[in-house]
């Protein structure tokens, strides 16, 4: 088996700053000093591993998680898990979460006063597959209020939490939904600079995994950092 | 082919409803070999208030400084006992504690020896992106070689390095101070 190579850093404007103070809750959690830039180990570039023990199989489809069905639009998100070589990434763990179609998180803290559905708990995860795909079936989230500013909205989003191979290739992001008006005003999403980086986390219409009759198809790949190259420095 | 990774985005404030399911303050199973220890602490922000809703993941290596590798049997012995990941989130008060074994101190490819240590991610409400960052040891003949150890300048190595909070018990102290005096170090991986 050969060894691992060091990841590549990614283009600084396609990820977010730390500190970008549109988002306020940046401005007293975002470290000041500057990070410490240091070579991969083999610490970094091992990380756990979820076997098919580890997830539920049914947890998947959200709509089906209680008695009853939840309310709201019924939707498929799916997509694949690809490396910066596209190779798929395999078997790896991805948690979703998100608010019910009222807008509302299933959480203690959320004040939004919008209704709870006790019929959607709006968590899910699952492994994805040979060629790294993944499927979750579930309810369009609504958009929800928040404090950052005055009339703040968040557009509608699922949050995505996905491993990979190696610790340094954890990745947790949110996809957006395509149309959505409430994108051009968040800061949460502007906060990356790179117009086409962003665009990337807007999900794709997808006719093809679209269940007649049953619920829209929505496409959003992911990809994460690692590729089989190493990097050559200027 | 080169693909751009996916963006980040802030796990935000209602993380808990997923990412709850795999908290887990014992990271090592029962049967691992090694020095049982506890790690705890608080993670406190710009104006040293605490984080009551940060969520940790932890991941380290074995006794012997052998981390799981991909594709290797759950029970093979590279592994047996440890699994080496953990995730705790912070209560009200901004603390969190997590007990496990010792790691073992390991060596990288070209043969040198690592200190012993425990890779840590930070998320939480406000970050954008995770923090990553590292716990070391006190007492640890090995960290003066450490590589990256050695890269982060003097006066702020301290921040790395767990304190003692009982001998006897194994137990140790290691606090998230995000800004300001004692500024933990975060590294770019
Ligand atoms: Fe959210």
């Amino acid at each position: 088996m050969s060894e691992p190579v060091s990841y590549r850093l990614p283009h600084l404007s396609t990820q977010p700053p730390l500190l970008h103070p549109a988002y306020v809750s940046s401005q007293k959690r975002a470290p000041t000093l500057p990070l410490i830039r240091a070579p991969h180990t083999s610490s970094e570039l091992s990380g756990p591993i979820f076997s098919a023990s580890s997830v539920e199989p049914r947890i998947c489809d959200l709509t089906r998680q209680s008695s009853g069905a939840p309310i709201g639009e019924r939707i498929v998100v799916s997509g694949k898990v690809l490396d910066e070589d596209a190779r798929p990434v395999r078997h790896t763990l991805i948690e979703i979460w998100q608010a019910n179609a009222a807008g509302r998180y299933l959480h203690k803290k959320d004040q939004h006063d919008a209704p709870l559905d006790p019929h959607f708990t709006g968590c899910g995860h699952t492994l994805t597959d040979d060629e790294g795909r993944y499927r979750f079936v579930t309810v369009r989230p609504g958009a929800y209020p928040w404090r950052n500013h005055a009339n703040a909205w968040r557009p509608a989003h699922i949050h995505f939490s996905v491993f990979g191979p190696a610790f340094a290739s954890r990745l947790v992001t949110q996809m957006y939904f395509p149309g959505d008006v409430l994108q051009a005003y968040d800061p949460i999403f502007n906060s990356i600079a790179d117009e086409a980086a962003r665009a990337r986390l807007v999900a794709g219409f997808d006719w093809d995994s679209t269940i007649p009759e049953t619920a829209l198809g929505f496409r959003f790949d992911i990809v994460l950092r690692g590729s089989r190259v190493t990097p050559m420095e200027k | 082919m080169s693909l751009v990774p996916t963006s980040s985005q802030t796990v935000g404030p209602f993380f808990s409803i997923a990412l709850g399911r795999l908290c887990n303050e014992n990271i090592a199973a029962g049967t691992a070999a090694g020095e049982c220890m506890a790690i705890a602490g608080r993670v406190l922000d710009g104006d040293g208030m605490p984080v009551p809703d940060a969520v940790l993941e932890i991941w380290q290596a074995d006794a012997r400084g052998i981390y799981p590798r991909n594709g290797e049997k759950e029970d093979s012995s590279t592994a047996k006992g440890l699994c080496g990941f953990g995730r705790v989130a912070t209560n009200e008060h901004g603390e969190f504690r997590f007990v496990s074994v010792k790691p073992g101190s390991g060596s990288d490819t070209e043969g040198r020896e690592h200190a012993p240590h425990l890779l840590v991610s930070i998320f939480m409400r406000g970050l954008l992106t995770r923090l990553m960052t590292r716990i070391y040891f006190p007492d640890e003949p090995r960290n003066a070689n450490d590589l990256v150890l050695g890269l982060v300048p003097e006066e702020r190595r301290d921040t790395l390095i767990a304190k003692v909070a009982d001998r006897a018990a194994g137990s140790f102290q290691w606090n998230v101070i995000l800004q300001g005096t004692d500024e933990t170090v975060f590294f770019e991986w």
